[in-house]
């Protein structure tokens, strides 16, 4: 077995500096890598370009960065619930890469399975597809996307063993799975760390060759954004 | 006497069929579910990663790793199954999903879609909207026939950024069911009470008339 372990996010951010660019797991707050964005906090990372669905709310998740002024290129496909972010970008201080969700997805895999750039059907007579190359296939017009390039993924995932493989819960899934191995680190925080052997080899949804170190993350919060109920 | 919110999510679900897969966005799609007849099977797709999406959870038993795509609390019914985004686009892009709703700030004769920005006002971003309308071949729109200022938002051609061309088919708004063709709007019907002239009134783009316009049964 090759053992992928670290002691903490300390110990997993070595190589992480300024100006770098990051992928970060989540949808919305679900799934988000809390330790790892707790961190570059901490450290106050600065012009960094994150690679996430979503940026966060403006006191939790990437609006934390975003608060502080770290960030100074957010790709995204939806970033609604965020003020700040609204303010920063329509005021011309943050750069915002818009992508369809899918293509954002699309764009972690090709990254994590070495296709250099696919062609998605979205964004295909719009402003997204301005400036790219557009072919027909089968009569249907097509959009060249290029796969991400990152220097660190910062993925959250439920269960892993220290081999580096892992298995996630619910949608907190998402994002996650695509990010690994689509940078040139990938950094795997899970809410419970196990010994080889322990995870089901059939159960495991990615494989630890997509994964350089992992750690058993700490306290997490997992806030909800919409707590939507019904009555018993 | 024009819909509401519920009446329009209420028609929508007429045309929800038995054994389909459902992709509903956020705002009077979601109220659709809650309306599908319960003598059917159909399953709920959320962009996010879960088929067979369930009710909002009781309270007390909210879990944050179990979301939506518009961020709420939701349940997983017997059944569901969760995937990754890549995946969840793969049965949107493969046409897998049988029928799409969603919201709209525009739409064109043409079919084509404005709901995801207003330049230098409002810009939140597509989400999966462009995935969707760019794939899925049976799209209905839940709208409003006019916009607060009482502006038409069934037009010649959109005025805002497109989400994607050429893909709605049907509109269901409070006033009307209508039909997207080559020729343009063709109304379908009227919502309970509204005449013909209200609904030609309201919209902008070309609106295709033939013979009796019958009244949504609800």
């Amino acid at each position: 077995m090759i053992k992928k372990t670290v002691n903490n996010v300390q110990e997993a951010f070595s190589g992480v500096h300024d100006g770098m660019t990051f992928m970060l797991g989540g949808f919305g707050l679900s799934g988000i890598p809390e330790n790892a964005i707790s961190e570059l906090v901490r450290l106050n990372l600065k012009d960094l370009t994150c690679i996430s669905n979503n940026a966060g709310v403006d006191d939790f998740g990437l609006g934390l960065l975003l608060h502080k002024k770290q960030i100074k290129k957010m790709v995204s496909s939806y970033v609604g619930e965020n003020a700040e972010f609204e303010r920063q970008m329509l005021s011309g201080e943050l750069d915002v890469e818009l992508t369809p969700q899918g293509t954002l997805a699309a764009k972690c895999q090709a990254a994590q399975q070495g296709y250099p750039a696919i062609y998605t059907p979205a964004g295909y007579g719009t402003e997204v597809a301005n400036g790219k190359e557009t072919r027909e296939f089968n009569g249907k017009m097509y959009v060249l996307e290029e796969a991400y390039k990152a220097d660190f993924a910062f993925v959250k995932a439920w269960k892993g063993d220290e081999a580096g493989n892992l298995i996630f819960k619910g949608t907190a899934r998402n994002f996650n799975p695509l990010m690994c191995g689509a940078a040139t680190v990938t950094v795997v925080e899970v809410e419970e760390l196990v010994k080889p052997g322990e995870l089901d080899p059939n159960q495991i949804h990615i494989p630890g060759i997509f994964v350089q170190r992992i750690f058993e993350g700490k306290n997490y919060e997992k806030r909800i954004e919409q707590r939507t109920v019904r009555k018993k | 006497m024009a819909l509401d919110k519920n009446g329009i999510a209420k028609r929508i679900a007429q045309e929800v069929q038995d054994g389909y897969y459902v992709n509903l966005g956020i705002g009077i799609p979601t109220l659709v579910a809650n309306f599908v007849r319960d003598d059917i099977n159909v399953e709920f797709q959320s962009e996010n990663g879960i088929l067979g999406m369930g009710p909002f959870p009781f309270e007390g038993e909210e879990d944050a790793d179990l979301i939506n795509a518009g961020k709420q609390t939701i349940t997983a019914l017997p059944g569901a199954s969760f995937f990754d985004s890549a995946m969840s686009f793969g049965m949107i892009r493969g046409k897998h999903v049988d029928l799409t709703i969603l919201g709209a700030m525009e739409v064109a004769e043409n079919g084509d879609i404005a709901n995801w920005k207003i330049p230098g006002k409002m810009v939140k971003g597509m989400g999966g909207a462009m995935d969707l309308v760019a794939s899925a071949e049976n799209i209905i729109v839940a709208m409003m026939h006019t916009n607060r200022a009482g502006e038409s938002k069934l037009l010649k051609r959109c005025s805002l950024p497109l989400t994607g061309v050429g893909c709605v088919t049907k509109i269901v708004t409070e006033l009307a069911v209508i039909e997207v063709t080559d020729k343009g709007f063709k109304l379908l019907e009227r919502a309970p009470g509204v005449s013909v002239e209200e609904i030609k009134k309201a919209t902008e783009g070309t609106l295709i008339v033939e013979g009796e316009i019958p009244e949504m049964k609800l």
